[in-house]
Parts: C-alpha cells; structure tokens; sequence
C-alpha cells in the first residue's frame, strides 16, 4: 500500500491490520515517553485546502510522536490564495522531499490527482476530499467500536477481530458527509451491518446502490437496538446559507430536524444497555445532538479524537516504515 | 516395512516436520540450556528479588517464559510477575529496508525503575536487535542494569554487544541460516542449521 485514498483501498484483512497496528500505537501513548524514533528523517506535509482543527492536528500529533519532521501548509495565508494551482503546489512540495502528504481538499477526488498525476513521488494520504472520503475517520471510528464491542474479556482490544455481527446507524447530513461514504464501506468491509438514517432531502443520489440499508425515521431504526449510533454533523456551510437564511430547502426549520433526527436523553434511553454514541466532531449541541447525549457515559466522541492519533500513527507508519518503492 | 530407516527415530506423526537442515539442538538439551540459565541468572543477581525477565517476540518470548518458570520454581515466586514483553519494532534501524513489520505488544509485569532487566532472544547476530532493545528501554524506564540471555549465540557481531547468558555457541558462516523452532510459536523445540556450502 503507497496511498490511503478511499475506504475501498482496504479489503477485511488489510483493515484489521490497520486497527491491530493501532491498538500497539494506542499502549505506546499510555506511557511517560509518547514519542518514538520509527519515522526519523522522514518529512509529513499537511496540505490543508480548507479548514480543519482535529484532523490536522492529529496528523501533526501522530507523525511528531512517531519523529517525523512536520510542515503545516494551509491554502490560506499561502501563494494558493495568490492563485496557485495543485499543480504547481504540489511540484514545490516534491521539490521539498515530503515522503508523505496529508491532503485535505474541497474538491472531490483532488487527492487522487496528486497520487496519480506523477508530480508526486511521494504517499498521499487524504484527510477528507469534498464530499468524498475520509478513510482515517472511518478507520478510527471502526477502532473505537471494535475496542467497545468486539473485545473480550481476555482481549479487551479485540487484536485481529474484524466487526462482524455489529449494527451501527449513521444518521444525519449523509449527503454532505465524506465521513458517512468512507464509514459504510469501512464497516461493510469489516463484516458490521450499517443503516444510513436522514431525511430524504439528505439522501444522496444513488445512496440505494450502497452496502447499507436506509431509513427515514430514526425511532424506527432505535427499535431494532443498534449496537452504535453515529451522528452526523449538519454541514449547514455546504447547503447554501449565504443568503442568511437557515439551511435552505434541506429541512424546513432547525427545531423540525432536532425533533425528527436529533439524539436527545429521550432516544439515548431507548438504546440498548451496551450501544455507545459517536459523532466525528464539530458537534453542532442542540441541532442533531443535545448536551445530555454528548456528555452522557455512552458517549466515546473525546475517546474518537485520542484514537485518531493512534489510527494515524498506524497510517503513517504502514506507509512509510519500509523500504522505498521505486517512483512510476 | 523391509528397508526402513537405519536410525530408528519417532514416529513421524508423534513428532511435527522439524524443519530442513541439520539439528544442533533437540528438546532435551534445550531444556538443559534454559534449567542452566535460568541457575546462572540467580547466581549471578544473587535471587530474584530485583529481576524482570523481558523476552523479545516473537520467540524471545516464549524463552523468557520457560525461564522465568525455572526461576520462580527454585525460588518459590509467581512467574507472572518476573515476565514480560518488549516488542522493539519501531526502534530498529533497518525498517526502510525490508516491507512493513508488523508490531508487537510491549507489556511491562512491572516498572522498571531500579531493576535488573534480563532481555531475551533467541539467536544473538548482528547485535541490532538488541541495540533498539536497549532504545526501547531507554523509553519505558531506568532498570539498575541490563543483562542478555541468548538460546543460541551465532557470531557476526556488527556492534560492541556480548550475552551475559548462552545456551549455546554456535560458529557458523554468513550462508548459513540458523533457525530456532519453539513448541508455543512451531510445535516443535529444535534448533538447526540450514544452507551454506555443504
């Protein structure tokens, strides 16, 4: 493997290894001494063409605890805003000798140019593209359930277990959500059973041909007891609220959504005993979650961030940790 | 049933394939070897008191707990709390030469502050895998001193690195490949030489 692009890079055994790889990063971050020698003289570049707090600085935290030197490059306050294209961003980056690039861009499948262009020589890894991937999430959400649901009492980690038998809903913006694409192949893959919950105005366009059931109505969906609720961020940026109006024709009023598609105390109840309750982070509270479900013990979304340092540590060094491949 | 072997050995099905090559080291005296080892280590730190018997997987570990229930045999202790693991994956320095490893579980019965730490392994080479041991280490705590105990001590040192410990001295040319096979990790307790120049 060179690239992390897409979720569907991973087949079953591919993934387990990534969330064993983690689990062995996340013991050596329990200790006095976090940083080890693994990736020294290697250079990771964050190229972040739109916003992001947790993610790049997981990706910072993850390759300087592994001693990788680290350069953050964000397209504002960079000659991108002067007009640079891709391109020639990514030429001055090669030049540089980066031997991995984290790459987060608002268009589609930008990640995949710079792999496949031949302007890099080096790993890409992509940290979210439009409305397309997100694989790392989707590998740290998939930890963070294997290591609440699939451990035993001997393992508690579940070392080489994949998720078969889970069900897990994914509710909310699934038509703005890289997070929702890369998590029902991710899951797919790992053996888990996912039922996609939203509104029919947030379905995307053939989200039918997917590996997943889908379903309007989340009481519906809460009465077959999943094992994990996801909950989606409404990407109210991405629904055209330019014109200082609310989440124009998406749903009709923010307090509609909250009572149809929110997780509330109420619903939080209805789940079984075991379930527990993620969201990828920014939590818009009192939109699709409500304050008690987020702090609730059930909740694992403070837990999601430090196992996405783990993740990304077992990214980066499955990528770079051995020998170099020859450049196409 | 006419011309059967003219050493009459067990049984092939009592005894899983040990391997090509030739054996230097059956079960017995690999038992013989750790029995003296395991003696060694107490006389030589006067007891258990202080010690932590850290195996280097994968079949390090195994060693370390077959000594480590020597030691606690003669001394009258639980194993559990003289063993451990520590993996040294991320602190070797050949790692952009060969495909991805994977890694290991590190686990620690204690700290190891103000102990003596006794790694083990089972084929003592290059000396590099001890050498990252020793990072690894540098990591997790200060041990009062480190010790190394080695199945089989093959030469062809590329560092200034030298076992306290040896189950056996074993000269052999760069060709050869010296392969340790254990019960827990192979099914079988064998030691054997394989390749070079015959």
């Amino acid at each position: 493997m060179k690239h992390l692009l897409s979720a569907a890079d991973l087949d079953r055994d591919a993934a387990v290894h990534v969330l064993d790889t983690a689990a062995q990063m996340a013991a050596t971050q329990a200790r006095e001494i976090k940083k080890l020698p693994t990736l020294r003289g290697k250079t990771v570049v964050n190229l972040f063409f739109e916003d992001s707090t947790r993610t790049r600085i997981s990706f910072e935290t993850a390759a300087k605890r592994l001693s990788a030197d680290v350069i953050n490059f964000s397209a504002k306050g960079s000659s991108v805003s002067k007009g640079e294209s891709l391109k020639d961003t990514a030429l001055t980056l090669q030049a540089m000798g980066a031997d991995a690039v984290v790459v987060r861009h608002h268009a589609s499948g930008a990640p995949h140019r710079l792999a496949h262009a031949g302007w890099v020589g080096s790993s890409v890894i992509n940290a979210g593209d439009g409305t397309h991937q997100h694989p790392t999430q989707a590998l740290l959400d998939a930890f963070t359930l294997r290591r609440h649901l699939a451990g035993t009492a001997t393992d508690r980690e579940g070392i080489g277990r994949d998720l078969a038998g889970l069900h897990v809903a994914i509710v909310g913006d699934v038509l703005h959500s890289r997070v929702a694409r890369s998590n029902v192949q991710l899951l797919h893959t790992l053996g888990a059973r996912v039922t996609l919950v939203a509104p029919p105005t947030l379905v995307p366009v053939g989200a039918h041909a997917w590996s997943c059931a889908i379903s309007y109505h989340l009481d519906e969906v809460l009465a077959q007891q999943p094992d994990a609720i996801m909950m989606l961020r409404v990407q109210r940026e991405r629904m055209g609220t330019e014109g200082g109006g609310s989440a124009v024709g998406f749903f009709p009023s923010p307090l509609e959504y909250t009572r149809a598609y929110g997780l509330d105390a109420r619903r939080l109840a209805r789940l079984p005993e075991h379930a527990i309750v993620l969201h990828p982070g920014p939590m818009n509270r009192g939109l699709e979650i409500s304050a008690d479900a987020a702090d609730s013990p059930r909740a694992v979304i403070v837990e999601q961030v430090s196992n996405g340092v783990a993740v990304r540590m077992a990214v980066l060094y499955l990528l770079l940790a051995k020998e170099r491949e020859t450049l196409a | 049933m006419s011309s059967g072997p003219a050493v009459p050995t067990v049984p092939a099905s009592d005894r899983p394939d040990p391997g090509p090559g030739a054996e230097v080291l059956g079960p017995e005296e690999i038992a013989r070897a750790l029995t003296r080892i395991a003696h060694e280590v107490l006389e030589r730190n006067k007891g258990a008191a202080d010690v932590v018997l850290l195996g280097i997987p994968t079949r390090g570990l195994p060693l370390a707990h077959r000594l480590a229930a020597r030691i606690a045999q003669v001394e009258g202790l639980d194993p559990a709390g003289l063993v451990g693991a520590l993996d040294v994956t991320m602190y070797r320095d050949d790692l952009h030469r060969h495909p991805t490893r994977s890694i290991g579980s590190t686990e620690l019965p204690v700290d190891l502050d103000d102990k003596v730490v006794v790694l083990v392994d089972d084929v003592l080479f290059s000396g590099r895998t001890i050498r990252a041991a020793l990072d690894a280490l540098n990591d997790l705590g200060r041990p009062r001193a480190v010790q190394l105990a080695v199945l089989v001590d093959r030469g062809h040192r590329e560092l200034p690195i030298r076992a306290d410990y040896v189950g056996k001295n074993l000269p052999t040319s760069l060709t050869e490949k010296v392969a340790v096979r254990l019960v827990e990790t192979d099914g079988v307790d064998a030691v054997r030489i394989e390749g070079g120049e015959r």
